[in-house]
């Protein structure tokens, strides 16, 4: 399977996100959730974020690699763990929740957040 | 075969995918419905995946059609092994892309939900493992699984009745198990969307003692069977037993089987037991129940026929073992081949579950003849028990194989509730019994019935010696029929009194000799006396003679003197 070969690095660099959007054709659902991602990227995480879209009906064997059920499904590949948001991704919060966005000036300097203690 | 009318008005044979499992065709009559979806439900435990794998697993060894198992629950490596224990090598068959085993996680803790979604990425996943190893059958275990990761109720059942609308336009045969619910027949009603065909699996605990159940709740547009029938999972996979609908056609032999015991063989009319037909031997502890029945599988093995052996209570070293005591060697059968015995505790399962077994191994067997020893070793309810042997002797008889069943009485009266309600299934009865008297206890058989031929009606004596059963002659005397030392005593007796007669006879005769002897001397003594007289006389009457001529010539010689003739 050439999986590895079509998704873009996970490199870690600490407060990057490594983003895929996973859809099945041009659906409204499909549009709305690239449109919607691309705005909470560019408030949230402006510059530090890679996002990959995903077309099922294109590459049907990436679906089995990430788990996917549902479409749209936004899968969070860096920082770890993997989190998955599903839906169109019209409900900003929840995706920040979901994606466990942190805002830049919270993270700490001499630490990555994924080792960050409560505070 | 049922047929269906298609919407163009013409009508249709229903075509049906058949399982693979053994039983189960014969109640669908023919396999699951093709092309169409299939609901499986049961509670947890009951072998729904090991169930859908079956089904899989033949359809790519047997029926050459690829399969999909696409696992809520299990890890593709999980479920590999897992039926690995059936006897399956499904490793084998993934490598060989005949099977494509899917795992699809359901993680609730991962998924965020933000807006609208639907499920295409799992028909995305499906019709692509369909399309890959060109699929004609798919499982889906278990789909419900789904409604714990996503919330949405609504979409979820949308989407599920989509994806079944999906699998019927793909034209898969798909099986979808369902955990049972209460009051339903699945936890989150997803039989209203699978209408099709509806398996139902159950496992009952009853007693202690577990059984595995069975019942096609519902097969649109076919007959099948409706009862519950018992199934097995065991290491040489499923079978399901269906066995009610045994009519009473099986062609019945005039061959008689002999018994085994040639004293026995004369106690019936045509010299043995009609091949096929079922034998009761019922009988007190220690009467040689067990004797009896390696008796006619040591005579079948010698005549080359195969005979299975089910022991509920000994294991069979130990009947091979106490057979040789009685000088009937099964060991050297057993390694020809033609003796196999099945050995397993009656609370191992339930009737049922016994009776799937004894019914999947005769299959496998083909023997001639079966002994199950003993069917009082059953425990449950009487109308199950009656039931389950009924099963049994069809299915025997429907094999034309000869089935002995040994049955323990346990009190004095031979006729115990299970020999009474099995008695009628039996063509012949044997009951053995002991009678206890001058402090011995003598082993009595008789045969209480045999259809269809003329038999003894004698009690007979019989011994367990080292070379088999003898019966022994019957004493029939004055005083009835004697058994053991009574019988001896009183043969001993009668011996006693034979020969004090004989002397008594020898006696008399030989006093009448001395009589006669007696007599004949006597008669001799007087004979001679009489012939001593008569001499006597002889000589008188010679002397009288003489004096009388003597006298006459004087008279003469005077009258000539005296001159006075003529």
């Amino acid at each position: 399977m050439n999986h590895d070969a079509e998704l873009a690095d996970d490199v870690a660099i600490p407060g990057h996100y490594n983003l895929r959007l996973y859809v099945a054709g041009q659906t409204p659902k499909s549009l709305s959730a690239i449109a919607n991602l691309k705005a909470i990227c560019e408030e949230h995480l402006a510059g530090r974020y890679t996002v990959q879209v995903i077309d099922l009906l294109e590459n049907p064997q990436l679906a089995a690699g990430d788990q996917i059920l549902a479409v749209p499904t936004l899968v969070r590949h860096l920082p770890p763990p993997i989190k998955r948001v599903i839906g169109s991704l019209s409900d900003t919060d929840r995706v920040l929740v979901g994606l466990d966005i942190v805002p830049l000036q919270d993270l700490p300097l001499e630490a990555s957040p994924q080792q960050a203690p409560p505070s | 075969m049922s047929i269906v009318v298609s919407p163009d008005g013409t009508a249709s044979v229903l075509l049906k995918s058949p399982t693979g499992i053994a039983g189960l065709d014969d109640l669908t009559m023919g396999g699951l419905p093709q092309g169409r979806p299939t609901l499986l439900c049961g509670a947890a435990g009951c072998g729904k995946t090991l169930f859908a794998m079956t089904f899989l697993v033949s359809g790519a060894t047997r029926y050459g059609e690829a399969g999909v198992f696409m696992s809520f629950e299990e890890r593709s490596d999980d479920l590999i092994e897992n039926v690995a224990s059936l006897g399956f090598d499904v490793g084998e068959l993934v490598a060989q892309e005949r099977l494509l085993i899917d795992y699809v996680r359901v993680e609730p803790a991962e998924i965020e939900v933000s807006g609208e979604y639907d499920l295409e990425a799992l028909f995305v996943r499906l019709g692509y493992a369909i399309d890959k190893v060109g699929a004609k059958r798919v499982v889906l275990d278990t789909i419900e699984a789904l409604f714990s990761g996503l919330t949405d109720q609504a979409i979820l059942r949308a989407e599920l009745r989509r994806l079944f609308g999906w699998l019927k336009d793909k034209g898969v045969t798909a099986i979808i198990t369902a955990e049972r619910g209460e009051g339903q027949l699945t936890r989150y009603g997803i039989e209203e969307y699978v209408s099709d065909c509806v398996i139902l699996l159950d496992n009952r605990v009853f007693d202690q003692v577990t059984t595995r159940r069975l019942r096609v709740v519902k097969y649109r547009g076919s007959a099948h069977g409706t009862n519950e029938y018992p199934f097995l999972i065991d290491d040489r996979g499923i079978s399901v037993m269906p066995i009610t609908s045994a009519g009473l056609v099986h062609k019945t032999s005039s061959e008689a089987v002999p018994t085994g015991v040639p004293d026995l063989d004369k106690m019936f009319g045509i010299g043995g037991f009609f091949r096929g037909s079922s034998v009761l031997i019922s009988g007190l502890a220690g009467t040689g129940k067990s004797t009896f029945s390696a008796s006619f599988a040591n005579a079948m093995c010698e005549r080359g026929e195969k005979c299975l052996y089910f022991a509920f209570e000994e294991s069979p070293d130990q009947v091979v073992r106490n057979m040789r005591s009685a000088g009937i060697d099964l060991q050297r059968h057993i390694d020809a081949g033609l003796l196999c015995f099945e050995a397993a505790r009656p609370s191992l399962f339930g009737l049922e579950m016994h009776l799937a077994r004894m019914n999947r191994d005769i299959e496998e067997f083909e023997p001639s003849a079966v002994i199950v020893d003993p069917i009082s070793a059953f425990r449950g309810v009487q109308s199950e028990i009656h039931a389950t042997l009924l099963r049994l002797v069809d299915v025997c008889k429907g094999r034309g194989i000869t089935a002995i069943l040994t049955s323990l009485s346990l009190a004095a009266d031979h006729v115990n509730e299970s020999d009474r309600s099995v008695s009628s299934l039996m063509d012949t009865w044997i009951s053995l019994t002991d009678v206890e008297a001058n402090g011995e206890r003598n082993r009595v058989m008789y045969v209480l019935k045999s259809r269809g031929m003329r038999h003894s009606n004698q009690l007979r004596e019989y011994l367990l010696t080292n070379n088999g059963i003898q019966l022994i002659e019957p004493y029939i005397g004055p005083r009835g029929a004697l058994t053991g030392a009574a019988r001896l005593a009183q043969e001993s007796l009668e011996r006693a009194e034979e020969l004090e007669r004989r002397q008594l006879q020898e006696q008399r005769r030989r006093a009448l000799t001395r009589k006669r002897r007696a007599v004949e001397r006597q008669i001799a003594e007087l004979q001679a006396a009489l012939e001593a007289e008569e001499d006597e006389a002889v000589l008188e009457f010679h002397r009288d003679d003489e004096r009388e001529g003597f006298v006459q010539s004087n008279r003469h010689a005077m009258a000539t003197i005296r001159g006075a003739s003529q």
